[in-house]
C-alpha cells in the first residue's frame, strides 16, 4: 500500500513537471517577441527600384544577362540542374494559338506584396523601403515555405555546402536565395545591375533598371509612354520587373 | 453509471515489447543518419530539388500531425460528446495525440535546411505567416493535451475533465485549419489556394487518426493480453466508415469545384487523367483502396464483424490517406506554374515540364525515423504511467450490456 501511494506521488511529479516544461515551450516564444527581425538600414523608402524588360530586343539564344548575374553574384552550376541554383533564367515562349515565338529572362519579380514574405515564419524574407526583396541568411531557417509560394518560381534552396562565396552576395547550405536586384551594386549608388550591364554591354539594350517612382528616370518615363505588363498581374502583387512584347 | 475502470501500467518486460522497442530504437536510428547526412551533404542527396521542394519526409510529418489531432477523436467523444463507452480510452487517445504530434514535428524540424536554427524559429516570428501561427498551434495542443491527461489521471482533478476536454478539441480543429490552411493560403499554385483544403484536412484528421487509434488499440490489447469487446471496436469502426466517407464528400466537392474552372482544367486532367503515378495514387491507392474498399469492409454486414477485417480496413485507410498526401504534396509542387497563360514555356528551370521527383533513402528514413519515435514514446510512457484500462470487455464498456454477443448486435453503434 504505501509503495503504492509513493508511486502515485513520484507519478504526479512527473506529469506536474512535464506540464510545466510543455507549457514552458510553449511561453518562451512570446518573451522573444518584441525582437523583429534585422530591417534593412539605409534603403530609400522614396525609391523603387525596377526593371523594365522589352522582349523584343531580347535576343533568342542570348544569356549574357544569365551569366552576368551568376558571375556577379558567385552562383555556379554543380552539374546538377534539377538542385542548381539559378537567379535568374531565359524562358522561351510559344504562343500556342500562333506558335509566335520569342524568349525574355525571369528573376525575382520584386513584388511589392510578396507572397514569400507573407508565408516566412521567421521573417527572414523580406522587403526593404526600396522594394527589393531580400532573404535575410541569418534568420532563414530553410523550411522553403517561400518557394512554395512564390509564382514565379523565382527561389532556389542551396542543396549543398559552398565555398569562395562572394563577400557581397553571402549565400550558404540550407537556406533560400534569390536576385538581390544586385542589392550591393544599387547600395554603393551604381545605379544598374550585372544583367542590364550585360544586356547593354552586348547590344541588345532589352534591359532597363530604374527608380519606379523618379519620374524623371528613363525607366518611369518608358512605361508611362509605352506601356507595359506585369507577369502573372491577376495575382495584383505589383511587381517591380516589367515586360513590354508579351 | 458504469462499471469502474481500472487502468495499469503495461509489464513492459516481455521479449515482445523489448523487440518491438528494439526495433524502434533501430528505425529512430536510422532516421538520425539521415538527418546527419543531409546535414553534412546537404539536401542533394535527396530526391527532392528546386521544383519540388517538399518531398516524403512531410508527406510523413503532415499524416502524423493530421493523424494526432484524429488520435485525440476518443478522448472528446468522452469528455465533449459525453459518450461513456470511450472514457477507458481517452487517456489512451490524449497521449498518442501527443506522441504522434512529436513524431511529425521531429520529421518536419529535422527536414529544414538549417535544422540548428530552431531557436530562430521560436524567436523570430511573422504573425502572417500561417507556419509562424502553427508553431503556436503545434506547443499548444502539447500544452493542453498534457494538462488534459493530467486532469484524467489525478483524481482531485477529474471534474475539470470536460473543460479541458472542450479546450482540447476546439484546439484540434484550429490546429488542422492551420495544416490545411498551409496549402489553401498558396495562392500561387493551383492545386493549392482553396479554403475547402481546410475542412478536408479536418475530416482526414477524423479518419486517420481513427485508423491510426483503432490499430494502437488492438495492438495494445492483444500484446498486454487485455480483454478487448466487440463493442466498443464496432463503435470505433463505424465511425472510421462514416469519417472515410466525409473525406470522400469533400474530395469530391473539391474536384468538382476546380473542374467547373476553365482555368483549373490542366490541373484537374494531371491529378484525375495523364498525371502517371499521380493518376494512379489518386484512383487506385486513394480512392480505390484508401477509401471504397475500406467502407466495403467497415460495413458489410458479415465481413466487418470479423477484427482481422477491421484492421485491414484502419490499415488501407492509412495507406489511402498517405497516397492522398502524396498527391496533394508532390502531384500540386510537380505540375509547371503558368506563368504565361497561353504559352508553351521551356527554359534551363524546368519552367513548363512536369517536375520529377524520386523519393529517396534518406527521406525515407527520416519519415519512419520520426514515425518510429511517436510510437517509441508511446510505448515508454505506457509502461510508466497507468494509460491503458485493464479491460475493455463489453460489460467494461457498457454495463448494461451482458451477453455481450447477443445484444451487442442489436445496440445502436453510437459515437
Amino acid at each position: 500500500m504505501s509503495t503504492e501511494n509513493s508511486a502515485n506521488v513520484s507519478r504526479r511529479q512527473f506529469i506536474t513537471g512535464a506540464a510545466t516544461a510543455v507549457a514552458g515551450l510553449t511561453v518562451a516564444p512570446g518573451v522573444f517577441l518584441l525582437k523583429t527581425a534585422g530591417a534593412a538600414n539605409g534603403a530609400d523608402p522614396a525609391k523603387r527600384w525596377g526593371l523594365l524588360i522589352d522582349t523584343s530586343k531580347c535576343a533568342d539564344g542570348c544569356t549574357a544577362c544569365v551569366r552576368a548575374c551568376h558571375e556577379e553574384n558567385g552562383v555556379r552550376s554543380l552539374g546538377r540542374p534539377k538542385t542548381d541554383a539559378q537567379w535568374i533564367r531565359k524562358v522561351h515562349l510559344t504562343e500556342r494559338e500562333t506558335g509566335h515565338q520569342h524568349s525574355l529572362p525571369v528573376m525575382c519579380q520584386h513584388c511589392e506584396k510578396p507572397p514569400c514574405v507573407d508565408v516566412c515564419p521567421t521573417k527572414a524574407s523580406f522587403i526593404r523601403p526600396d522594394g527589393i526583396v531580400l532573404v535575410n541568411k541569418h534568420t532563414c531557417i530553410g523550411c522553403r515555405y517561400c518557394m512554395m509560394a512564390c509564382p514565379y518560381k523565382a527561389r532556389s534552396f542551396i542543396h549543398e555546402p559552398l565555398t569562395d562565396q562572394k563577400p557581397h552576395s553571402p549565400r550558404g547550405k540550407g537556406t533560400v536565395e534569390s536576385c538581390t536586384l544586385c542589392v550591393h551594386k544599387v547600395d554603393r549608388g551604381e545605379g544598374t545591375t550585372a544583367c542590364v550591364e550585360a544586356c547593354n554591354k552586348d547590344g541588345h539594350r532589352a534591359m532597363v533598371f530604374g527608380d519606379l517612382n523618379d519620374p524623371s528616370s528613363e525607366i518611369a518615363q518608358r512605361l508611362k509612354r509605352e506601356g507595359s505588363t506585369a507577369v502573372r498581374a491577376d495575382l495584383r502583387l505589383n511587381p517591380a520587373v516589367r515586360y513590354q512584347g508579351i | 453509471m458504469t462499471a469502474k475502470t481500472h487502468f495499469t501500467e503495461i509489464e513492459g518486460r516481455s521479449p515482445g515489447y523489448l523487440a518491438l522497442l528494439a526495433g524502434l530504437v533501430v528505425l529512430i536510428g536510422l532516421g538520425l543518419l539521415a538527418a546527419v547526412l543531409k546535414g553534412t551533404h546537404g539536401h542533394y542527396i535527396t530526391g527532392m530539388n528546386n521544383q519540388v521542394v517538399w518531398g516524403l519526409p512531410h508527406i510523413f510529418a503532415i499524416f502524423l500531425i493530421v493523424a494526432a489531432s484524429g488520435a485525440l477523436n476518443a478522448a472528446s467523444f468522452s469528455s465533449v460528446f459525453g459518450r461513456v463507452a470511450y472514457k477507458p480510452l481517452a487517456r489512451l487517445s490524449g497521449l498518442l495525440a501527443m506522441t504522434l504530434l512529436i513524431g511529425g514535428l521531429v520529421i518536419l524540424v529535422l527536414d529544414l535546411g538549417r535544422p540548428d536554427r530552431l531557436v530562430v524559429a521560436m524567436t523570430h516570428y511573422n504573425f502572417k505567416s500561417i507556419f509562424a501561427w502553427n508553431i503556436f498551434l503545434y506547443t499548444g495542443f502539447l500544452a493542453i493535451v498534457a494538462v488534459y491527461l493530467w486532469f484524467m489521471m489525478e483524481r482531485r482533478m477529474n471534474r475539470y475533465v470536460p473543460v479541458a476536454g472542450y479546450v482540447a478539441f476546439l484546439w484540434r480543429l484550429i490546429l488542422t485549419t492551420g495544416t490545411g490552411s498551409i496549402f489553401g493560403f498558396l495562392v500561387a499554385r493551383e492545386a493549392y489556394d482553396a479554403a475547402i483544403l481546410a475542412p478536408m484536412f479536418i475530416a482526414m484528421s477524423f479518419s486517420l487518426g481513427m485508423a491510426v487509434f483503432i490499430l494502437v488499440v488492438m495492438a495494445t490489447f492483444a500484446g498486454t493480453e487485455r480483454p478487448l469487446g466487440d463493442l466498443i471496436l464496432r463503435r470505433m469502426k463505424n465511425l472510421l466508415g462514416i469519417f472515410v466517407a466525409g473525406v470522400l464528400y469533400f474530395v469530391l466537392a473539391y474536384h468538382l469545384t476546380n473542374l467547373y474552372a476553365t482555368r483549373l482544367h490542366g490541373i484537374e486532367a494531371f491529378v484525375l487523367l495523364n498525371g502517371g503515378i499521380y493518376t494512379f495514387l489518386f484512383w487506385f491507392a486513394q480512392i480505390g483502396l484508401g477509401s471504397i474498399l475500406p467502407l466495403v469492409l467497415l460495413f458489410h454486414p458479415v465481413w466487418s464483424q470479423a477484427r482481422r477485417v477491421i484492421a485491414a480496413a484502419a490499415g488501407l485507410v492509412i495507406a489511402g490517406g498517405l497516397a492522398q498526401l502524396y498527391v496533394i504534396v508532390i502531384a500540386g509542387q510537380a505540375y509547371p506554374l503558368d506563368l504565361f497563360p497561353g504559352y508553351d514555356m521551356s527554359s534551363s528551370f524546368f519552367d513548363g515540364v512536369v517536375a520529377t521527383y524520386t523519393p529517396s533513402l534518406p527521406e525515407l528514413m527520416l519519415g519512419l525515423g520520426g514515425t518510429a519515435f511517436a510510437f517509441l514514446l508511446l510505448l515508454v510512457v505506457m509502461k510508466f504511467l497507468r494509460i491503458l484500462p485493464t479491460s475493455l470487455a463489453d460489460d467494461k464498456v457498457d454495463p448494461q450490456v451482458s451477453s455481450p454477443p447477443s445484444t451487442a448486435q442489436s445496440a445502436p453503434a453510437r459515437a
